[in-house]
């Protein structure tokens, strides 16, 4: 019994270094296939702008840009109607409509990319594009909302990538609610808390595990390729406007990989896919280190 | 513990042969039935508690000692399927009726709960919770007055004042017991429902506790729930025995422990089930 113990702990236990084994060499081979450009560009990869395959010029700052730009506008987009949901989905909602509600946000999250992309290109993008020609004179002379009205940019990505990450993010901030203890709301409760008090001094309990679930979501943005590439108009430049056509580091591997032929240019390809590998990675070790902190209630600071 | 096993040696009365002290009641309950869904937790409760004084609920496990107890500040109010049938009346106003503010009464009729649920806030901003929300303090100097004086009715004020901003949650068991006791005073509420409060603490905690309810009757009305009968004989004036959902005695806490009406309650006092 002792021995058959033995066994199985082991053959489980080497799934599970399987895993880490897996990830250790996506990063080598990363690594590996990028050293000529490392090699070459150094530091100034990720600070410079020009991307010039003929040339051989490559900086991958306006992708880098461009992701994190995309990703934390539709993270500003979703996690508000995210945590609105959660919280209705949690405290509010009367008992027979809880099931199908959440069935139909999962459902969401269940959608292909691929589909988002077509409703964005058919849908999202004539609505965009009429609603910034219809932008206000002043307000377009504001550097976020500069630029002709094209509907295909930065703004059309973040909406889609909102759309994408909030089942996701909602979903976590649930099911960190539900970790709260009834003892808290009962304790908002019995000095005279209204409902909606009683929730806030849920949510503030909950603060670490949500401050998590939003950014599970926003790793999930920073990754979303098809959608996003369908949608955000392949511009590399760094711009602040939500108007101007952009570009994602997800989006440029995507389009360009097929005809990158000389080694150089394949290598700075390769090397976005590692910034990205290395971004998503710190995102998401932080956010489930937040959410893990919140499961295990670890003694909060005081505030 | 299932109550159906150690089932009493005699019947429950159909009447409890008292439903409280004379005297007029701050909190008088009539023909309180309760239940959980369909699950009837409570049956036909009356009583009648008197004002400062400490009237101890004492019962075994499931008896419906605490299902009573928060019907008192309508905390059932939260649990989904809960209903309640007959009335609770607070200072004479039946609480269950249609123009009650549940928030004015619970305001007015405080709660201790068995395991203390201190906010993961600082000590201060605990105690500073119920008088924040309810806008009980104008200033910040009246806020930290009242902060103050509600940890000395606690008794916790030289314990913590050196360090009222540091986390509430690195206080001992018995001290966050004591924070949660300051943070219902805070608000100044004329009755204190205590739900098993010392259950969970050692018994020098135990005791402090036990002292500070003592001192606190002479302020307010205290209700405690309690599954250790010496607890009760010690901090109560007034007892009630439950069993199986139903009232079975209401008296002075000496003659529930010397000399009890009902044979189920001297079985019970003396211990033999339960």
């Amino acid at each position: 019994m002792r021995s058959r113990d033995l066994g199985f702990r082991l053959a489980v236990g080497t799934f599970a270094l399987l895993l880490v084994l897996i990830v250790a060499a996506i990063g080598f081979e990363l690594v590996r296939q990028s050293w000529l450009s490392i090699d070459r560009f150094g530091l100034g990869f990720w600070r410079t702008s020009l991307w010039d395959p003929v040339g051989g010029q490559f900086g991958a700052l306006p992708f880098i840009w461009g992701t994190l730009y995309s990703s934390i506008a539709a993270l500003l987009l979703a996690a508000p109607v995210a945590l609105g949901i959660a919280v209705f989905l949690s405290e509010l909602s009367p008992h027979w409509l809880r099931g199908p509600l959440t069935f139909l946000t999962e459902l969401l999250a269940a959608i292909p990319s691929i589909v988002y992309g077509l409703w964005g290109i058919f849908v999202l993008v004539p609505a965009v594009r009429s609603l910034e020609a219809s932008m206000p004179e002043g307000l377009r002379q504001l550097p976020i909302f500069s630029g002709p009205p094209l509907g295909v940019g930065m703004l059309s990505a973040a909406l889609i990538l909102a759309v994408m990450v909030v089942p996701f993010t909602s979903a976590v901030a649930r099911e960190v609610l539900k970790t709260v203890p009834l003892a808290q709301r009962e304790a908002a409760y019995a000095l005279g808390a209204t409902r909606f008090e009683a929730i806030r001094a849920a949510l503030f309990y909950a603060r670490t595990g949500i401050v998590g679930a939003v950014m599970l979501g926003f790793g999930r943005a920073l990754g979303e390729t098809m959608a996003v590439t369908m949608v955000i108009g392949n511009n590399p430049q760094v711009s602040a406007s939500l108007f101007a056509p952009q570009y994602t580091m997800a989006a440029v591997i995507a389009n360009e990989f097929t005809e990158a032929t000389d080694a150089l240019y394949l290598s700075a390809l390769v090397e976005i896919g590692l910034v990205l590998f290395i971004i998503t990675l710190l995102v998401n070790g932080l956010s489930r280190g937040l959410i893990w902190m919140m499961a295990r209630r670890s003694p909060a600071r005081a505030v | 513990m299932s109550p159906t096993v150690t089932l009493p040696p005699h019947p429950v009365p159909a009447r409890p042969s008292r439903t409280g002290p004379a005297g007029a009641p701050k909190i008088e309950a009539e023909a309180l039935s309760f239940f959980y869904g369909p699950k009837q937790a409570l049956h036909d409760i009356s009583v009648r508690i008197q004002p400062n004084v400490v009237t101890a609920f004492i019962g075994p496990s499931g008896c419906g000692k605490s299902t009573f107890l928060r019907t008192l500040n309508r905390m059932n109010d939260i649990v989904p399927g809960a209903r309640v049938d007959g009335q609770v009346r607070v200072d004479g106003q039946d609480i269950y009726g249609p123009s009650v503010d549940v928030v004015a009464l619970r305001r007015k009729v405080g709660m201790v709960f068995q395991k203390s649920n201190p906010f993961p806030k600082s000590i201060f901003e605990n105690v500073a919770y119920g008088l924040r929300i309810n806008g009980m303090a104008t200033s910040r100097s009246e806020l930290a007055g009242r902060v103050e004086e509600s940890l000395k009715q606690a008794a916790l004020w030289d314990e913590v004042k050196d360090r009222l901003h540091e986390s509430a949650l690195a206080m001992s068991g018995g001290q966050q017991q004591r924070l949660c006791i300051a943070r219902a005073l805070a608000i100044r509420p004329e009755i204190l429902l205590m739900d098993e409060p010392a259950s969970a603490l050692d018994p020098i905690a135990t005791q402090r506790i036990e002292e500070l309810v003592y001192g606190l009757k002479r302020d307010y009305t205290i209700v405690i729930v309690t599954h250790n009968m010496q607890q009760a004989a010690r901090v109560s004036d007034h007892t009630a025995f439950f069993w199986l959902g139903k009232l079975v005695e209401f008296d002075r806490t000496d003659k529930i422990f010397t000399a009890p009406a009902e044979k189920l309650t001297e079985d019970y006092v003396t211990g033999r089930f339960g």
